[in-house]
């Protein structure tokens, strides 16, 4: 198996990577180690922890569940796409710093991915939709409360 | 900035980092030439390695090197002791410390038996997955219980039995105590913690520079310095010449600060002996048994008590697992029997422990590190003591509370930092009263509780007290400087795993230096950065270290003021710093920015005075005489499904008090995720292990961390008694939230489900649907 290598080209965050990567490679290892976007973090490799959820069209998917070639031809979105440029933030990232959305912000980056689809479908959530919708992220440190609160602070803000 | 920043809710300096993903953790560092290390870990429990071929992985293409314990020689030795047993008389300790790799025997499932550097760290596991080992599986000790009944099998076949230690600790007379009570109460406990399960695993590299001869190790440690002396000494190297650094840490909680692991030991040596870099970072499978857990104890412990509810004293026997070594000493059991005197008056108390080695990983502390079972006996011993006596609960935890004028208050045993254990400070009662108020208790209980039970609805209230002894010694340190770009540097070495510490040492720097706390650029966990310290544990990040770096920063401010008048020719009462600038006050256009003075404080030519250090920089050391004791008060209300016995949390109060706080937003997100913890030791989260010692639930998806439907919104009041051990008057937080969790769950789920009524008592955690619906059965 080893040394067998398939051509995959995808795009992320609108930059066209064309890669010969094993068939087994995970997106997530993909996307971290061979493209070296390692704003998306791996925490359990198995789908339930959700810290390496990334938008494939637009869609939230746990990176740790794909293989690199399933994601040939398809867009995809991560962590180091949401910010305009390197001295601003995305307003979900603000609000996230404003209501200290985050402690140690490993589970971050899929959280704003997830939260980002999220909102883009209920801009004006209600905080048990909010706590649904989070639930496939694990935060080990926040207690999600101060989350909870940087969603519907973001949310308020897009409404405004 | 002339508005104080010290006490602010202050966004933090480290989030824009974290958010827009640039923060460096561990496995996002690439080095080049860097290999990949996997490790083969043992399959059994307890088993003998008969014979190991390591040839087939060694074919495979891509590996690089495959070591086992035969290939160490000299460097393989039993790890150090992190912790020895505290001097109390009497006291039994066994020292056996983990093994780098398995020589002979196997201890638990995980242990590791050889490690493989490979180009990739597919091919590592591919090749981990070769190696042929010829096991001899031996009878496994894997239960508590079982472990000390005689005959059990031996985890340490040189030792007579699985005693790891024995202690007992007393004060005043408790048999005495005994006689003279209205009612004695005894009950056996079962309180079983789970592992801590950081969001980021751990992680090890290491890069050997043959060039300079100096060592970089980056570690997803809580103590650096200690991991830098002792890889230093491993490798017989100087200090000098090792680097550890301490990145971006994705949660720690305690395992993180567990020293020495075997990957700890392995990788940097590999790295020397390869002459490339050596990465090796933790898998989740791996880590439900590579890294450390926290697990259970069993207390036989009984109270006497007056006829009013007064305590007149609490004797306690208890069975201690430590799994299959004892590396971290007895810090997490003498928590539990420091911990169980709680916010009250216990005159008397005999209290003894058996430390038991089990074929399980290895106990280490785990936020609250034992705090959580003494917590959980003496509550659930006045909840029943109250019900025995018809008291109400609140009532009978506010007669026994220690009196505000009583403090500094002695309990007389030895705490975990070898001190007599003594509450700086400390007021309870106000506490109690207002978590009452908050979760609405009189009202829940006289109105609420029977109309919704008339309405067939299974609700119940619970509210409980603990006190947790934070910021220990021995000592941190930091050093302040002003740069001369106009901003402050802090440097400290402990490490961060999240709480904040960028942010809450920049706030207090930022009033003394006169910047924003955006403009203080925090360096924590980089032992070339600063060298001496101790570590992030035992909730003194804020108290060792925030005071360390409080004095250093009083030191420049003096520095900057001698420096401002020599240049104003002013006298240094005439200055006043703000905005990143000095001024004489009231004379408009005679300032100078902080960033020249750092220049003038570091001249080039001419002579300085004797005596004179250069630059606007000061270094400072705090160590507290012993640690400052926070309390705090949880209620809740809860509901109880009576079909999946699955509770839902309508309402729950903290009320904390962790002296001075220095930004309150970052205590309440301590406080937020601590309760989550305890929320998930409390009913969701249990390690199950089979008689064979097998771990049967290590995936996320059966050992389950609660998730924003099962963690409530909290409602949070702080009440403040400073500490008097040190000048800004903090107690420690970090691991308050998940303390006391455990027993108001039984106590408020007891309620719910009107389990006294019916002859049922909760005298274990975790719950969990299942097990409660067990227990509630077997009572109706």
């Amino acid at each position: 198996m080893s040394g067998e290598r398939v051509l995959i080209a995808t795009t992320v965050n609108g930059t066209r990577h064309e890669r010969a990567v094993e068939p087994r490679m995970l997106l997530s290892d993909f996307i971290r180690h061979e493209l070296g976007l390692t704003g998306t973090h791996v925490g359990c490799e198995h789908g339930v922890c959700g810290a390496c959820t990334i938008l494939v069209d637009g869609l939230p998917v746990r990176a740790c569940l794909m293989f690199a070639p399933q994601a040939n031809g398809r867009a995809i979105e991560t962590v180091e796409g949401l910010a305009p440029d390197r001295t601003r933030l995305h307003p979900l990232q603000e609000a996230f710093r404003d209501a200290h959305g985050l402690q140690c912000g490993y589970c971050t980056p899929g959280i704003l991915m997830t939260m980002k689809a999220f909102l883009a479908e209920h801009p004006s959530p209600s905080e048990a939709e909010v706590r649904e919708a989070l639930s496939g992220n694990l935060c080990r440190c926040t207690g999600y409360q101060h989350i909870v609160d940087a969603v519907m602070l973001a949310a308020k803000r897009a409404r405004a | 900035m002339s508005t104080r920043q010290f006490g602010e809710a202050v966004k933090r300096n480290e989030d824009a980092r974290l958010l827009a993903g640039r923060a460096q953790f561990i496995d996002d560092l690439t080095l080049p030439g860097m290999l990949h290390a996997a490790f083969l870990r043992s399959p059994h429990a307890h088993a003998r390695l008969k014979s190991i071929d390591v040839a087939p992985a060694l074919a495979r293409d891509g590996v690089v090197a495959v070591y086992t314990a035969q290939d160490l020689g000299d460097y393989w030795r039993p790890g150090p002791l992190i912790v020895p047993p505290p001097p109390v008389e009497g006291a039994v300790f066994n020292e056996r410390t983990q093994v780098p790799l398995v020589k002979d025997t196997a201890r638990h499932v995980g242990e590791p038996v050889a490690m493989v550097v490979a180009t990739s760290r597919y091919v590592a596991e591919d090749a981990a997955a070769d190696i042929v080992v010829d096991w001899e599986p031996l009878p496994v000790a894997a239960e508590l219980a079982a472990a000390v009944a005689p005959g059990a099998p031996r985890v340490h076949d040189d030792l007579p039995d699985n005693l790891a230690a024995h202690v007992r600790q007393t004060k005043g007379d408790y048999a005495a105590a005994a006689k003279r009570a209205h009612r004695i109460i005894k009950r056996r406990f079962a309180y079983d913690h789970g592992c801590a399960q950081p969001m980021e695993t751990r992680g090890v590299v290491a890069q050997w520079d043959a060039g300079s001869e100096r060592l970089t190790v980056w570690d997803t440690t809580q103590a650096p310095i200690a991991i830098r002396n002792g890889l230093a000494g491993m490798l017989g190297l100087s200090e000098r010449q090792v680097r550890v650094i301490a990145p971006f840490i994705g949660g720690g909680f305690g395992p993180k600060i567990m020293l020495f692991y075997p990957d700890e030991v392995l990788v940097p040596w590999a790295a020397v002996q390869l002459g490339r870099p050596v990465k090796w970072i933790e898998d989740r499978a791996e880590h439900f048994v590579a890294t450390t857990h926290e697990r259970g104890q069993l207390h036989d412990a009984e109270i006497a008590v007056a006829a009013d509810g007064k305590i007149l004293g609490v004797k306690d026997v208890f069975l201690h697992d430590t799994g299959a070594y004892d590396p971290y000493g007895l810090t997490v059991p003498i928590n539990s029997q420091c911990t169980l005197l709680g916010p009250y008056v216990v005159p008397n108390y005999d209290s003894t422990f058996t430390a038991v080695f089990t074929n399980t990983p290895i106990v280490t502390p785990y936020r609250g590190a034992g705090r959580q079972h003494g917590v959980f006996v003496i509550e659930r011993l006045l909840d029943i003591a109250a019900r025995e006596l018809g008291l109400d609960r609140a009532e009978i935890r506010r007669r026994n509370f220690i009196p505000p004028e009583a403090f500094p208050y002695s309990n007389e045993i030895i705490y975990q930092d070898f001190t007599r254990l003594s509450y700086d400070s400390g007021d309870y009662a106000p506490m109690l009263a207002k978590a009452l108020e908050l979760v609405g208790y009189e009202r829940f209980v006289r109105e609420e509780q029977p109309r919704l039970r008339a309405a067939g609805r299974h609700v119940g209230i619970g509210v409980v007290c603990y006190v947790e002894g934070t910021g220990i010694g021995p000592y941190e340190g930091a050093k302040v400087q002003v740069q001369t770009n106009g901003k402050a540097s802090v440097l400290t070495g402990i490490g961060t795993q999240g709480q904040g510490h960028y942010t809450s040492f920049a706030q207090i720097v930022a009033d003394q230096v006169g910047v924003g706390v955006a403009d203080v650029e925090v360096i924590t966990g980089d032992t070339d950065q600063f060298y001496w310290g101790a570590g992030t544990f035992a909730s003194r990040g804020a108290v060792v270290a925030g005071n360390a770096v409080s004095q250093a920063a009083v030191a420049v401010r003096k520095k900057i003021l001698r420096t401002a008048a020599e240049h104003f020719e002013c006298a240094e009462a005439d200055l006043v710093i703000a905005d990143g600038r000095v001024a004489i006050a009231g004379v408009p256009g005679r300032s100078i920015a902080l960033g020249e003075l750092a220049v003038l404080a570091n001249p080039m030519r001419g002579a300085v005075a004797a005596g004179t250090e250069p630059g606007l920089e000061a270094t400072s050391y705090f160590g507290p005489e012993s640690g400052a004791t926070s309390s705090g008060v949880h209620a809740m209300i809860v509901e109880v499904d009576p079909e999946t016995m699955i509770p839902e949390i309508l309402k729950y109060v903290v009320v904390h008090d962790c002296g001075t706080i220095v930004n309150p937003l970052i205590v309440e997100g301590q406080v937020h995720g601590g309760v989550a913890q305890g929320i998930g030791n409390a009913f969701y989260e249990q390690l199950v292990f089979d008689g064979e010692g097998q771990l049967l639930n290590a995936t996320f998806a059966d050992y389950l961390l609660p998730t924003a439907l099962e963690v409530p919104r909290m409602e949070l009041a702080h009440t403040v008694t400073p500490s008097p051990l040190n000048p800004l008057g903090i107690k420690g937080v970090g691991e308050a939230g998940a303390i006391p969790v455990g027993p108001l769950f039984a106590q408020a789920l007891e309620d719910a489900l009107g389990l006294p009524s019916q002859g049922v008592e909760l005298l274990e955690i975790p719950l969990g649907p299942s097990r409660l619906w067990e227990l509630a059965r077997a009572g109706s």
